[in-house]
């Protein structure tokens, strides 16, 4: 009967990592619906890129208090896993601190765990303060109305738990206790234990044991509900981001056909179009849903986390205007999430007569980009809003010719003048005989 | 003034140094011209063989492309990479950095490889070569701030041509709260120069010159036509035309020279 334990251990972490895989999947389908973009190229750039913004937190430190504390937190998640490996080896063989036969080691290690902890508890509490008292404007913007704020907050919570626990498991850990090294901090929390009977101590290290890895199992398996998804996806994410100089827009590439047809003398406009080709529906130039955008964008989606800094930074919403670029990759999200959702009842999506565009994201936060990419810049994970409002601006002006009518002047002039005002072509050298 | 065209030089045989590519605004524009001049200026006393292509100069399709008419971005593309194939351009200079950042980055995939410069750039490397001296006459003492336009600055990362050069007038260079990387826009990008703004509480200009004003500057320098007038049009709701100098840097080192 004493292996009981370790098969309900199995169980439970078994079903915690097949949920999660099962969502991954999910994640991944829904990724791929998104068009195709080549990001093959340049592999070293990119894990430059990876290790100095994803690992190396570098665009975090942008803005120090809140970049150290991440950093705190970071660092946090990433080494006290490695705690976690010991308690999930511990619960499968039933075996206790399997890790202690490396001694001195050993000691640093828990030793490390525990101030990590801590410290991480200090920085989770300031960053709820920040939210919740000081009231930051990036969290309190119209988008972080209702879940999107609760889940930020419960986010915390859990990670104050888990820290919690896992002194409280330490701190009650009798053996543990009595070697007196590595418990750096746990050795201020036994005392609060001393007068209880040893049995009821050792119930409290077992629920706080128990409930620690249960907790890390829902925890993960929260991330793909939540904006927390950038712990996995800042690594993917940063890794595919454009290489190219923020200027630059990419060309599409379906209108440099039509249009080298176009200047192409010999070609023929009333010539048939070739054997085959006709089933297939016309390009669709930009984006009014999800599924018009590619698969990086989608990933930008999911990777954001929130955090609102391209928000404090585009120079529209600091004047007023609808358009938050953090919403934008919000809306991305939700929509894609819906889509999913559809192809999950349905087996294939059934047309639901909604899209991004009008239903989610409006026309006039379009409109009020200046392109600027203070928002691209500002993200501490690469995440590129510009390219999907470019992408859906395209939409509106070639699908629908849906511009600003003042907008519409300025490309008259170009087209039949060549410059945004309605000046003569033939007077663009008068400048050099004037005054 | 001194200012070949290619088809000029073409006819007399002969390859201009650079081609001057001088943009919609730099042509049409009131306060932009003075700009064209200013650099046109420089260009002539460092004696660099350079020409423009006049009337057979067309938009880039910068605005376009940024509202989004991909199709008359590259119609205009297409037309002018022809142009400047035709003349075999190798390399540009210009003083806008939304045709800087659509030559350069914009036009290569379609078939226009140029080394492209902005004028700042162009200038400091005559600085360099020893070709242009700048002496701080004029403004030495003076506080000026400089506006990262998003085209040069975030866009394409040039943030210390314009300053090294604002440095050697003997001025005060003094930063914005908001610069270089963390620089905030004007407000005329993304073809929002062609339209009104979206509903708000605040014209973006208007945030940008309180930014600017509060390093109490006797000039905001630019390095962006759109920029410019941006500033000049804030500059002026505040009412501090008078003691306030909206200015391009290259009219900087001109006037400096009392070109």
């Amino acid at each position: 009967m004493a292996i009981i334990p370790n098969i309900i251990f199995a169980v439970v972490l078994i079903a915690g990592i097949g949920f999660f895989a099962r969502n991954v999947r999910k994640l991944a389908r829904n990724i791929r619906l998104g068009k195709s973009t080549d990001r093959s190229d340049n592999r070293s750039q990119r894990f430059k890129n990876m290790a100095r913004i994803a690992l190396g937190q570098q665009k975090m430190v942008v803005r120090p208090v809140a970049g150290i504390m991440h950093i705190i937190v970071y660092l946090g998640f990433l080494i006290i896993n490695i705690e976690v490996l010991e308690i999930i080896i511990d619960g499968l063989l039933g075996t206790h601190r399997i890790f202690s036969f490396l001694g001195g080691f050993y000691t640093v290690l828990i030793g490390g765990f525990e101030i990590l902890a801590i410290l991480v508890l200090v920085a989770v509490t300031v960053f709820w303060i920040r939210r919740n008292i000081i009231r930051l404007q990036r969290f309190w913007n119209p988008e972080m109305k209702g879940w999107p704020r609760n889940d930020g907050n419960l986010i915390l919570y859990f990670e104050m738990v888990l820290m919690v626990l896992f002194l409280v498991m330490n701190a009650t850990d009798a053996p543990f206790q009595q070697m007196q090294a590595g418990n750096v901090i746990s050795r201020f929390i036994a005392p609060w234990f001393d007068g209880l009977p040893a049995s009821t101590v050792h119930v409290v290290e077992r629920s706080a044991w128990w409930l620690h890895i249960v907790g890390i199992l829902v925890f993960l398996n929260y991330l793909y509900y939540s904006k927390h998804l950038h712990i996995l996806l800042a690594f993917p994410n940063t890794y595919f981001a454009s290489l190219n100089p923020k200027g630059q827009f990419n060309n599409l590439e379906a209108v440099t056909n039509e249009v080298k047809l176009m200047m192409d003398p010999n070609a023929d406009p009333f010539a048939a179009p070739p054997e085959g080709e006709d089933d297939a529906p016309p390009e669709k130039f930009g984006a009014s849903d999800v599924t018009d955008l590619n698969w990086v964008q989608l990933l930008n989606a999911y990777t954001c986390t929130e955090c609102g800094r391209c928000t404090s930074e585009c120079p529209a919403n600091q004047t007023g205007k609808k358009l938050s670029p953090r919403k934008i990759m919000m809306d991305t999200r939700d929509r894609l999430e819906e889509v999913g959702k559809n192809i999950d009842n349905n087996g294939t999506f059934a047309e639901d007569n909604k899209s991004l565009l009008d239903n989610y994201i409006t026309r006039e936060e379009l409109w009020a980009c200046t392109s600027c990419n203070a928002c691209v810049e500002a993200c501490p994970v690469s995440i590129d809003p510009l390219s999907i409002i470019l992408d859906m601006r395209r939409y509106l002006v070639m699908e629908q010719s849906a511009a600003p009518a003042e907008l519409n002047n300025m490309m008259t002039n170009i087209e039949n003048n060549g410059a945004p005002w309605p000046y003569n072509q033939m007077d663009r050298l008068n400048w050099k005989n004037e005054g | 003034m001194k200012v070949p065209t290619m088809a000029e030089m073409m006819a007399e045989g002969r390859q201009p140094e650079v081609l001057f590519w001088v943009g919609c605004a730099g042509s049409f524009d009131d306060r932009a011209k003075k700009i064209t001049k200013a650099f046109v200026k420089l260009l002539n006393k460092a004696n660099v063989e350079f020409a423009v292509l006049g009337t057979e100069e067309s938009c880039t399709g910068d605005p376009a492309k940024r509202a989004g008419n991909e199709f008359l971005f590259q119609m205009q593309a297409v037309t002018n990479i022809e142009v400047l194939n035709g003349y075999e351009v190798k390399k540009i200079v210009t003083a806008c950095p939304h045709c800087f950042n659509t030559l350069k980055n914009e036009y290569p995939s379609l078939g226009g490889d140029y080394k492209v410069m902005h004028h700042t750039q162009f200038l400091k490397s005559l600085l360099e070569e020893g070709r242009l001296a700048i002496e701080g006459g004029k403004f030495k003492g003076k506080r000026v701030t400089y506006h990262d336009p998003c085209y040069l600055g975030r866009a394409n990362g040039v943030y210390e041509a314009p300053r090294e050069l604002i440095r050697k007038l003997d001025v005060e260079l003094v930063e914005m709260r908001k610069c270089k990387k963390a620089g905030l826009c004007c407000g005329a990008g993304g073809a929002q120069m062609f339209k009104e703004p979206e509903k708000g509480n605040k014209d973006v200009n208007i945030e940008r010159t309180e930014q600017a004003l509060e390093t109490r500057p006797d000039i905001v320098a630019a390095g962006c036509p759109f920029c410019n007038t941006m500033m000049t049009d804030g500059v002026k709701n505040k009412e501090k035309e008078a003691e306030i100098a909206v200015m391009d840097v290259a009219e900087l080192i001109a006037n400096a020279e009392e070109l």
